[in-house]
């Protein structure tokens, strides 16, 4: 099949690459689990060799996810999603029944756990941390407790908190950089397009899919007409006809399966991407540095206040908190300036590695659509003389 | 008297086309030409359905044309309904293939197809309302003449019972038998082509959908922006071509395969009502038998004749229908074949325009600098 073949779907920087695969592991008599081999190819020095492999599973990427969001979406840095555990897509249309243990969803759960991985250290700041360097080379790994808040969605629950939370506050920022303010506007248009983007893609994949059992159906139709057909050449005619058609339908598979996996999952991916929200924890930053502020004022009419009172003990100590609020001021700004400035970098690469990203799936899928026309050319060449020959 | 031996020439069964079709109200009207087998002056007359069914008509009702029970006649596709007052679904139900295609092309085609076959045909070709059909200024349609007299297949109780009654040739049983059967196998199988027809329709249309969504990521902020768009935009053509592909390869299942399905079945249910009047008249004829066996010595002579008159009938109708059933498997097999080359040939040629147009985009995206 055309694109299950390892070649990564995410370009990665020459330093490091990625690739995954799946295999499943019996434990001690009690349910047996899947583990996933990852393995790394790198010629950084930051790592003990040059290539290596671990096993992994699907529990430590949600919590190497965990880490990395935990340290860098707060300031700014665009943190690839965690993998989802479900398979459904976003438009919750069913593409088939989810089976856990069908090789359709392995292969599904393999490629988006790949594709993780290959984003992640695609990154160059991330690609440094700590936490990712264990996850690729360590043996052991310590296991990742409670998993269920930290899936995709239970993140994306968290993130969605902090965003109601923040709109409850009704921060009006002052935006005094209209570039926030229209990329924030672009990203929440993306967001819609790609979100159409999917559902039309998704559309196409169980139009697909339907073609395919239709075909087949038709195919064994016309293997029946072979049968019973008195005539020798129409017969025979009718039986080869029944094989192309049954060739054909498993082109539609496999053209079913490069539509899901070149696009449907490449949208997804990049609708997950957008919605990890940095904006608004700079918007959340810049609360508190206003916050600070607001506290600062108090603190210096509280002070102005006791200059009459004849307090010394508590003059003193107001002085003290108005050090402490001019430093959380300082802190506050500069958190905001780096924010912004970590944002502006990310959004930077985001928009240069989104076009290689889709230029590589295009090119493939173009790969994919020339292979099945020629293969159609030669199931057609085949059966002409067959047609021709009834006499 | 009334008989078929006229100088008048038959039309041509090759010359005859469909060309024109109109539309007023609920009435289409069809443009026909043809031409003598003698001349090569071409005659073109304007007719609508009710023509059509009034020709059939008037072959089903042919008075002494021997044997006349026994022929196939060639099927007539069932009566249009303009789109004005039906849905697709429905037009699907009725007319299956027919109902596709743009503007009644191929139901225009199935209506050309009749024809031919009908002007082909050794008895029917002879028929004065053939070549009335074919030059007669008027409308032929519009005086009604007498409606065909047949027994045909219907759902009543006794029909059925006929419909199994044992044959006395093992050659006739044979074709009953394997009619039955091998008509339900196409049924079958058209079914499901024109189900494989119209998901490759959906496909077209979410295509479509697709590639218009791509046009709307479209954003010139920065020169990364910029260049996403047009990749977008790109996509977008692919897409297009995708959904080209899709509508060029249905429209070739329905205009060779589907067409070729459709008339295999509507032919084959021709068949079987011939072999069915076929049987009605064995029944008759035994029933003859029997009752000129117990008739009583006053009437004897006259079931006698009775009988005689039905065996005469009976002997006629199987001699032509082994003709007709002979020459059927000859032309069906005839008309299979083409249909099927053509398709082939259609698909063929689809898929390396297609394979040239995908590789001319591929080659383009490889030099696309990103």
């Amino acid at each position: 099949m055309l694109i299950k073949n390892c070649e990564p779907l995410v370009r990665a920087h020459i330093e490091a690459q990625v690739s995954l695969s799946a295999q499943t592991i019996a434990c001690d008599g009690m349910n047996a689990y899947m583990a996933y081999k990852v393995t790394t190819k790198t010629s950084l020095n930051l790592f003990n060799r040059n290539e290596f492999t671990v096993k992994r599973r699907f529990s430590d990427f949600l919590g190497l996810h965990s880490k990395l969001a935990s340290k860098y979406l707060h300031i700014g840095y665009i943190v690839p999603p965690a993998p989802e555990k479900s398979i459904v897509g976003m438009t919750k249309v069913k593409v088939g029944k989810e089976d856990l243990s069908s090789a359709e969803f392995v292969e599904k759960r393999r490629s988006a756990l790949e594709r993780y991985l290959m984003r992640t250290v695609n990154h160059p700041a991330l690609l440094k941390d700590p936490d990712v360097i264990q996850f690729l080379e360590s043996t052991e790994l310590p296991r990742a407790v409670s998993t269920q808040a930290l899936s995709g969605a239970g993140i994306l629950r968290m993130v969605n908190k902090a965003a109601e939370a923040v709109n409850k506050m009704t921060i009006k920022m002052n935006e005094s950089d209209a570039w926030f303010e229209e990329k924030q506007q672009q990203f929440e248009n993306l967001d819609v397009q790609l979100r159409k983007l999917h559902a039309s893609v998704e559309s196409l994949v169980c139009h697909r899919k339907e073609l395919s059992v239709n075909t087949a159906s038709f195919a064994k139709s016309a293997a029946m007409l072979g049968n019973s057909e008195d005539h020798t050449a129409l017969s025979r005619a009718l039986s080869q006809l029944a094989e192309v058609e049954e060739k054909i339908d498993q082109l539609h598979q496999e053209q079913a399966y490069a539509d899901f996996y070149l696009f449907s999952e490449l949208l997804g991916d990049y609708v997950r991407l957008i919605t990890a929200g940095v904006f608004d924890h700079r918007m959340k930053t810049w609360s508190k540095w206003q916050d600070a502020q607001v506290m600062l004022q108090r603190k210096r009419e509280a002070e102005a206040k006791l200059q009459y009172a004849n307090k010394p003990d508590k003059l003193q100590q107001a002085k003290e908190e108005i050090k402490e609020w001019e430093a959380k001021v300082q802190q506050g700004e500069r958190d905001f300036e780096q924010i912004s400035k970590n944002i502006r970098r990310e959004v930077g690469r985001f928009e240069k590695q989104r076009v290689k990203d889709f230029k590589v799936v295009i090119i493939k899928y173009l790969e994919s659509l020339v292979h099945t026309q020629q293969q159609l050319i030669k199931y057609w060449e085949a059966f002409l003389p067959e047609a021709k020959a009834i006499a | 008297k009334g008989s078929n031996e006229e100088s008048a020439p038959s039309v041509s069964a090759n010359s005859i086309k469909i060309t024109d079709i109109t539309q007023d109200g609920e009435t289409l009207t069809f443009a026909i030409t043809s031409q003598k087998s003698s001349s090569s002056a071409g005659v073109c007359v304007f007719r609508t359905y009710e023509d059509f069914d009034w020709l059939q008509q008037s072959l089903l009702s042919q008075e002494d044309v021997p044997g006349l029970l026994g022929v196939i006649f060639p099927p007539l596709p069932g009566k249009p309904l303009p789109s004005t007052s039906f849905t697709q679904a429905k037009a699907l139900k009725q007319f299956g293939f027919l109902a596709l295609g743009d503007e009644w092309k191929i139901y225009c085609k199935a209506l050309e197809l009749y024809l031919q076959q009908v002007a082909a045909h050794t008895t029917l070709s002879k028929s004065k309302a053939l070549s009335s059909f074919f030059s007669s200024t008027e409308s032929p349609g519009k005086h009604r003449g007498k409606k065909g007299i047949f027994k045909r297949l219907s759902h009543v109780m006794e029909e059925m019972r006929k419909e199994g009654h044992k044959d006395v040739d093992k050659f006739f049983q044979s074709e009953r038998d394997s009619c039955t059967h091998l008509s339900v196998l196409f049924k079958v199988s058209t079914e499901k082509f024109l189900d494989t027809v119209l998901t490759k329709q959906k496909l077209a249309v979410a295509c479509g959908h697709f590639s218009t969504s791509l046009h709307l990521v479209c954003n010139h902020d920065n020169p990364a922006a910029v260049t996403f768009s047009k990749i977008c935009l790109k996509l977008s053509d692919i897409i297009e071509a995708v959904k080209v592909n899709f509508e060029k390869v249905s429209d070739n299942d329905v205009s060779s395969m589907g067409l070729a399905l459709d008339l295999e079945s509507r032919y084959q249910e021709a068949k079987k009502e011939m072999l069915f009047r076929r049987t009605c008249k064995l029944v008759e004829l035994e029933a003859a038998n029997r009752n000129s066996e117990r008739a009583k010595p006053n009437k004897k002579a006259i079931m006698e004749g009775v009988q005689k008159a039905t065996q005469k009938e009976f002997n006629l109708i199987s001699s032509v229908a082994k003709k007709e059933i002979e020459q059927y498997h000859r032309a069906r097999v005839s008309v299979l074949r083409d249909f099927l080359v053509s398709w082939c040939e259609k698909q063929l040629s689809t898929a390396q325009e297609t394979s040239a147009l995908f590789s001319q985009h591929l080659e383009a995206c490889r030099g696309f600098v990103v």
